[in-house]
This record gives structure tokens, sequence and C-alpha cells, in this order.
């Protein structure tokens, strides 16, 4: 008579193995997914037929939108800080260590220098507010080199100095965005002798 | 150790053994579900969210050493950008093109034909492989940077030896201008 007994217990399926697999594979990819943080300036970029990937480390990104705002982000914290450090150099501006550490975590941002102190103070949600941002000035003035020349140099310098490689630079611009504000970055990277970068695209199908 | 005891202590006085040999066992049907989604989610927004990465180089600009290097006018088409995504190309120099200035548009009935035929063209002029046709960009501002990436997608497909952005001249605006593409 012991066979009624098993046939009751097996109408439940014990889950405890399934169930460990999925968190763990759960918490993989919430530990490998880069945290997408909100772009205080939405960009929505032409589409082109190239597949290459954009790398993930040693990049800048150059974005350029809403009426030819320039935004500027670099990869890796480590980079951002000797970035930081040699912007304060170069326009005289002592940043204290919490400072370098909240810049640290800023993925792009888009103030002048100026403003930089009391930009990194603000709260996130402050910061990526659309709109809140007016950009990195892209003019040169009274024949000094631009706000956005100088963080292009430190940026690459920053790399070559933290990684030992060449930081890859990348426009990302709006495709309504007119050709002067592209010109105007193009030339940017032009006068430091960057003829070589990337254009963010997004994936288009090929016309056959 | 995911079954979760969820008789209590009432157990212990009314010693119903057969009550609480049911409850020592939790439905984890709902909790696995939701990790299924979770990971589910988390997948496709890792991989899918890379962007693609255009590379172009640019002409090295050297302001001190203004170096010219001449090159055929029969192999050079010059490809303007004008406004309301046309575009208007010619082939040798602005003053004395070669047939006349074509006003087109974008995509694959538009340049691109023309870009194909303008590359057979030349190759049965020079006879050689290696004199190719040579293309040059020049984005007016009335063009948006949409316009650039698709005449550099045009390059990436119809893959004519050289290209290059340059800057617009005066002439060329007024033929730009002529067209009303500007």
């Amino acid at each position: 008579m012991p066979r009624i007994k098993i046939q009751r217990k097996s109408t439940a399926i014990d889950m405890t193995a399934m169930c460990d697999v999925a968190f763990l594979l759960l918490t993989f990819f919430i530990l490998t997914a880069t945290a997408r943080q909100p772009e205080p300036l939405p960009v929505d970029t032409p589409s082109s037929i190239v597949q290459i990937k954009l790398p993930d480390s040693d990049i800048s990104t150059i974005t350029i939108g809403g009426e030819g705002k320039t935004f500027f982000g670099v990869s890796g914290q480590p980079v951002r800080v000797n970035m930081l450090e040699r912007i304060g150099k170069r326009y005289s501006i002592q940043f204290t260590p919490e400072e370098k550490k909240r810049f640290s975590l800023i993925e792009t941002f888009g103030v002048p220098v100026a403003n930089l102190k009391q930009f990194i103070s603000l709260d996130g949600a402050t910061r990526s507010k659309e709109g809140f941002q007016p950009g990195i000035p892209a003019d040169s003035v009274n024949g000094a080199a631009s706000e956005l020349h100088e963080w292009i140099i430190a940026a690459r310098y920053a790399t070559k100095e933290v990684n030992n490689k060449e930081l890859r630079v990348s426009i990302k611009g709006d495709s309504k965005e007119k050709y002067p504000a592209v010109k105007k970055v193009i030339d940017i990277l032009q006068r430091q002798e960057v003829n070589k970068f990337s254009l963010i695209t997004s994936l288009e199908a090929e016309e056959k | 150790m995911a079954e979760l005891d969820t008789s209590g202590g009432g157990s212990k006085k009314g010693g119903k053994i057969r009550s609480k040999k049911q409850s020592t066992r939790v439905d984890l049907t709902a909790m696995v579900d939701l990790a299924f989604l979770l990971i589910t989610f988390f997948m496709l927004t890792t991989t899918l969210a890379k962007p693609q990465a255009m590379d172009i180089a640019m002409p090295d600009k050297d302001e001190k050493n203004q170096e010219t290097l001449d090159v055929a006018d029969n192999r050079t088409m010059t490809i303007l950008l004008g406004s309301n995504n046309k575009l208007e190309w010619y082939m040798g120099l602005v003053d004395k093109p070669i047939g006349a200035p074509t006003t087109t548009g974008f995509g694959k009935n538009g340049i691109r034909k023309s870009i194909i035929e303008q590359k057979k063209q030349v190759l049965g002029v020079t006879g050689d492989p290696k004199k190719g046709l040579i293309i040059l960009i020049k984005a007016s501002e009335k063009s948006n940077y949409k316009n650039l990436v698709d005449i550099l997608d045009e390059m990436a497909i119809t893959k004519p030896q050289t290209y290059a952005i340059v800057d617009i001249t005066n002439p060329e605006i007024d033929l730009l201008k002529r067209d009303k593409l500007y």
C-alpha cells in the first residue's frame, strides 16, 4: 500500500535548483550590465550600415545636439579623475578628493569650467535634467583655445597616463544637427592632430 | 534551502504531524518566473545597447606646410551637400565642370547610381585600377549631420578609391544657391 503515498508526493516539483540557477544568472547579468545613466542631452543618432561595435574602454564621446550644444564624456573613472586634475591645473581651480570622486561618477557633462564646482556639488537628478546643462563652450575666446579643446587634450593625456593607450574620440551627433556645429568639433579635433575618429550611428539594414 | 517553514510555533502545541508536513513547502513557481523575466531583460539590454561606430579619417591639416597634389580633373567627383536633404555633384573643377552639375537625392536611386556610373567611367578612361575615382565631399552650412553620415555611408557601400571631406568654397556655394539648395 505504499504506492499511494508516492503518487501524492510527485504533484509538486522541487524548484530549488532551478531557482538557484535563475538567481545566479540574474546576479551575473545585473553585475555585468553597465548601468545606463540618463543622458543630459538625448540625441537621435543617424543610421548607417556599418556594423563595427563601439569599444568600451579608452573612448571619449563628444555629443552634439540641441542647436550646437556640445557635451563631453570619457570612459573609466581613474581617467576622469586624472582629467579633472589636469583641467584644474590648467584653469587654476583646486578640487577636493570628495569632488574628484563625485566627478568620476559623471558619465557625460556639459558645463563651462567656471560652473564646474557648483555642477559637481549638485545631485544626479538635478544634473541630468534636460536642458539644465548649457554645453561646453567650443568657441575660442581671445585667441585662447576653447574649453572643449582643453578637455579633449586633458582626456587624451589622462588616458595615456592611466591606461597607456591612445584615446579614441567619437562623435555622437543628432541627425538634425546643422553641419557647422559638427564642423566646429571636427576642426577642434584636427587642430590637435586627431584626424581619425568615429561617428556613432545606429544600425540600419543594408539596401540591396 | 528554498523551502520555508511557514507552520509557525502553533504546530508544537497541537502536535498534528500531518498538517505540518504539508505546510513545509512553498511554491517557487512565481519566484522563478520573475527571476527568468529579469534575466531576459538584462540579457537583452546588455547586448543590444551598444552603438555602432563609423570610423573616418580626415585629411591631415597642416597650416604651415600647404602641399597640394595635382590630380586629373576627370577623376575627381565633387559632391556638395545642400539643404532639404538634396545634393549636387559634378566632375572636374567648379568653374569648368565636365558635364553639367546634377542635383539628386540620397539613397540607392540617387547618388549611389551616379557614383557607380562615374566609377566605371573613370576606370574606363584611365584604364588603371590604381587610378580610380576620387570623391570630394563638401558639406554646406545648410546640410545637417545626417546628410554627412548618409554620404559617408554611400562611400562605404560604393567604395571609391579615395574620398575626403573638405571645406566648401564660395563658387560652390553660388552653385548651390543657383539651384536653390542653399
